[in-house]
């Protein structure tokens, strides 16, 4: 051991165990977390599992310092943990590491693990020494890592890893992961996983979100599932554990069939799109999709699905093929011409494109439809403007205390209702929907699986992109797999597999 | 039934919420009214005819131009060059004039110029993605230079009789600046909430890409109140020339910053998406109103500088701790 040097093998004499004692937190309309206890013993990796929405991300930004509780307490130790910052909590030995990383890409590696102390004289920093300690850090992390490399450089993995070694610079006591795994390829996984156990080892406190089974049965000693803000159990056996058992609790119910698919008669051709090419396609897409069809695109992130619908939606310009709806072709330069034909789009980020955050729900759904019904295009009907509002809110069964409440305030699942309620009182054709139940709750999800089949049956083409293989299957008549940019394959609904959807959709 | 505690919570956020709205909507002009009636109470002449005629002049070129500076600040930019659209409008209205006796020429010659500007602003920034602090600040100088070079960088003064109707005219008593402050304040304000523009505006501020998405033509919503703030810009311009009854080069410095300010004050976000007339009126109102009760109490003007800073800073300081 080099002196000074490795932080990976620093012995803890003071291991602790952590410990959640009634927390709650309750934000303005919404009760985020209530009456958390349990606790998390040093030398462990303890899973946090649920849905999204059930109060994972809230607990680990309490844990962070970046919200306050509103009730309980938190201790480390005998020692009570009250957070008036982010910096009070890494004070406190507490790394938090995020999936949005808190790096600052144009600097060096160097700079930014010794952020906020980096080595000086008289205030001019001393560089090789700045790089000494840097790599000393990185040693038995990620050697290959050469400290002054700009951190913009560096692979999602390898930026984790960064992250990780500035936490145990701090000699962090508690190291939190939030879904860490989301963005990385398999051989980075596997090193994670890795250097996950050896700070189990150390005797560190681990907490890890995430939602992948295969990572929680491998790693975890433990793990407490959250449903709706609450704790629902922890189970410390994993030997004894199932994964129908563990689904089944974060759940609250089996989940056998929110897809609630029905046959439908199925149209003439509705969109028939041959050889388009495109920004983010690397090879032309040809397919077509009939009126009163549920067409379902899989892929893995970043396989070009999102690209091709902001080809289909106007947003981006295509450079070759044709786009054709009900055998007349199209020609889509703007959002507005894609609305004006017909074809509306339910982005996938919701709060970057989709929601007008200050502006009420009833804005919000108005805005889309608004021109249709205007006076002249541009004065205001206020009654129609009220009665759209009302009628959609009702019948997409948006929760929300009256039309004018700031949309920002409802949870993910109404918001993306609200999203949906924009287009319906527009002649449809063909709706896209980009990963439309990410981030929402089980109840939101199966009334969104229903408006999909209501408006199917209803004669409206419906292309929906997930990266929830469950999803897909469950939903759609038909799957097209994207992989790196291309169709890799179009399977039936009789034939959608697991196995053979996902091998399709994997370089 | 499992989901009636969740409806009830919600309610009760949203009541409370609503309370919130409602004093952010209103406040800033209760404010203003308490102010106004502050100044009454304390200050000698200040509810004097003469006064009040003056404190609603003071008003006039402030508040017409800020009219349009909100819809800009709503969309999520600003811009620099209306003050110096204003001193460049008035020479002109006062050039034109001279060189042609036509009243309605100069007024349209500085109407147009403020179109033009309006629109290179508008172009530059929503199709050329160019900040707005950079391509204003740019026009800004330009159309400064232009008054100077336009006026021979000396004020050139007006003779045509027909002119000094909208600075010093009168319609039912009532100054034609102030009559044509307050038509503004009710026509924008009108077309903030009630037309596809207004709303558009807003959606745009709130949220851009949300916005396009949505189908709103952002680039050329965007044209339209840059456009429209050059012209109205001007107008205030020509009205000021009237009531000097000179079109005056070095008119209107800082005069941006004044109006950005009244429309902060009274509650408009310089981050877009929020803002409403009766913010703009309220901040319009407490900036004049306090400025000329310094006038009569002879403060002196270097210190009505530091306290009108001072003013403004507070304002944005509590509004940043209502949002906590």
């Amino acid at each position: 051991m080099t002196p000074g040097g490795n932080a990976m093998n620093t012995p803890h004499a003071t291991a602790s165990a952590l410990r959640f004692t009634g927390i709650g937190k309750q934000f303005p309309g919404v009760r985020a977390l209530s009456g958390i206890t349990f606790e998390v013993r040093p030398g462990q990796v303890h899973a946090l599992m649920g849905e999204n929405g059930a109060g994972k991300s809230t607990l680990l930004k309490i844990l962070g310092g970046a919200y306050t509780p509103s009730d309980g307490e938190l201790r480390l130790g005998e020692q009570v943990l009250s957070f008036k910052s982010a910096a009070d909590s890494i004070a406190s030995g507490i790394a938090v590491i995020h999936q949005e990383l808190h790096l600052v890409p144009d600097m060096s590696v160097a700079e930014n693990l010794l952020l906020g102390h980096l080595p000086n004289r008289f205030g001019i920093v001393d560089r090789r020494a700045l790089h000494r300690r840097a790599r000393a850090l990185l040693k038995g992390l990620a050697e290959e890592i050469d400290p002054s490399m700009r951190l913009g450089e560096l692979s999602l993995g390898q930026r984790q890893l960064v992250e990780i070694a500035k936490a145990l610079s701090r000699d962090a006591r508690v190291i939190a992961f939030d879904e860490p795994t989301s963005s990385l390829s398999t051989r980075e996984i596997d090193r994670l996983m890795g250097i996950i156990g050896r700070l189990r080892d150390e005797g560190r406190v681990v907490l890890y979100v995430s939602h992948r089974m295969e990572e929680i049965f491998r790693i975890c000693d433990a793990v407490t599932v959250f449903k709706d803000g609450r704790f629902v159990c922890t189970f410390d056996d994993m030997s004894q554990l199932s994964h129908d058992q563990l689904v089944t609790s974060m759940v609250g119910r089996d989940i056998e069939d929110i897809y609630d698919y029905r046959e439908r008669p199925q149209g003439e051709v509705a969109l028939n799109v041959q050889g388009l090419l495109g920004p983010g396609l690397a090879k032309p897409a040809s397919f077509n999709v009939r009126h009163g069809e549920v067409l379902g695109f899989f892929g893995l992130v970043g396989a070009g699905r999102t690209e091709l619908l902001r080809l289909l939606s106007g947003l981006a310009n295509h450079q070759a093929g044709q786009v054709s709806l009900d055998g007349q072709p199209l020609k889509l330069h703007s959002p507005r011409d894609a609305i004006d034909a017909g074809i509306l789009l339910c982005p996938e980020d919701r709060k970057k494109e989709g929601i007008v955050p200050q502006a009420s729900v009833a804005e919000n759904i108005n805005i889309g439809a608004r021109p249709a019904h205007a006076r002249f295009g541009c004065l205001l009907r206020r009654l129609w403007e009220r009665n759209n509002a009302e009628k959609q809110i009702r019948a997409l069964n948006v929760k929300t205390p009256s039309a004018d409440q700031a949309i920002l305030y409802l949870s993910g699942g109404n918001q993306q209702k609200a999203i949906l309620g924009r287009w319906l009182s527009l002649p449809m054709k063909v709706l896209l929907l980009d990963e439309p139940t990410r981030g929402i709750d089980i109840g939101a999800k199966s009334e969104i699986y229903q408006i999909i089949h209501r408006l199917a049956a209803d004669g409206v083409a419906v292309i929906v992109v997930s990266s929830d293989l469950m999803e897909v299957i469950g939903i759609s008549d038909r799957i097209v797999v994207m992989c790196e940019g291309a169709i890799t394959g179009e399977v039936p609904r009789a034939h959608a597999e697991e196995s053979r959807l996902l091998q399709l959709a994997l370089p | 039934m499992a989901t009636l505690p969740h409806n009830k919570r919600l309610a009760i956020g949203g009541h409370s919420l609503n309370l919130r709205r409602f004093l952010d909507d209103w406040a800033m002009l209760l404010v203003a009214v308490l102010v106004f009636a502050g100044s009454a109470l304390l200050i000698d002449n200040f509810l004097s005819p003469l006064n009040m005629r003056g404190l609603g002049l003071a008003i006039s070129t402030v508040g017409i131009a800020a009219c349009t500076m909100l819809f800009c600040l709503a969309s999520g930019h600003f811009d620099l060059s209306v003050g110096s659209v204003i001193a460049c409008a008035g020479v002109i209205a006062a050039v034109v004039m001279r060189d042609t006796s036509s009243v309605a020429l100069g007024v349209a010659a500085a109407l147009a110029m403020g179109l033009l500007v309006g629109l290179i602003n508008g172009i530059v920034i929503a199709k050329l993605r160019i900040n707005a602090l950079i391509t204003t600040l740019a026009t800004m100088q330009i159309v400064r230079g232009l008054a100077y070079i336009f006026s021979n960088g000396k004020a050139v003064g007006v003779a045509q009789e027909g002119f000094f109707v909208f600075g010093n005219g009168q319609l039912w008593g009532v100054p034609v600046p102030i009559v044509i402050t307050v038509l503004c304040f009710a026509f924008f304000g009108w077309l903030l909430n009630y037309t596809t523009y207004g709303r558009n505006t807003m959606a745009i501020g709130g949220n851009q890409e949300a916005a396009r998405l949505a189908g709103v033509r952002v680039d050329r919503t965007k044209i339209v109140i840059f456009a429209v703030h050059g012209v109205v810009g001007a107008l205030a311009g020509v009205v000021l020339a009237s009531r000097m009854t000179s079109g005056q080069p070095m008119v209107g410095q800082g005069f941006e910053l004044t109006v950005i300010s009244a429309c902060v004050l009274g509650g408009v976000s310089l981050a877009g998406g929020i803002g409403m007339m009766r913010h703009v009126i309220a901040g319009v109102l407490i900036l004049a109103i306090i400025e000329n009760a310094m006038n009569l109490k002879n403060i002196d003007t270097f210190y009505q500088y530091v306290i009108r800073g001072t003013i403004l800073l507070l304002a944005v300081i509590i509004d940043r701790l209502k949002q906590r």
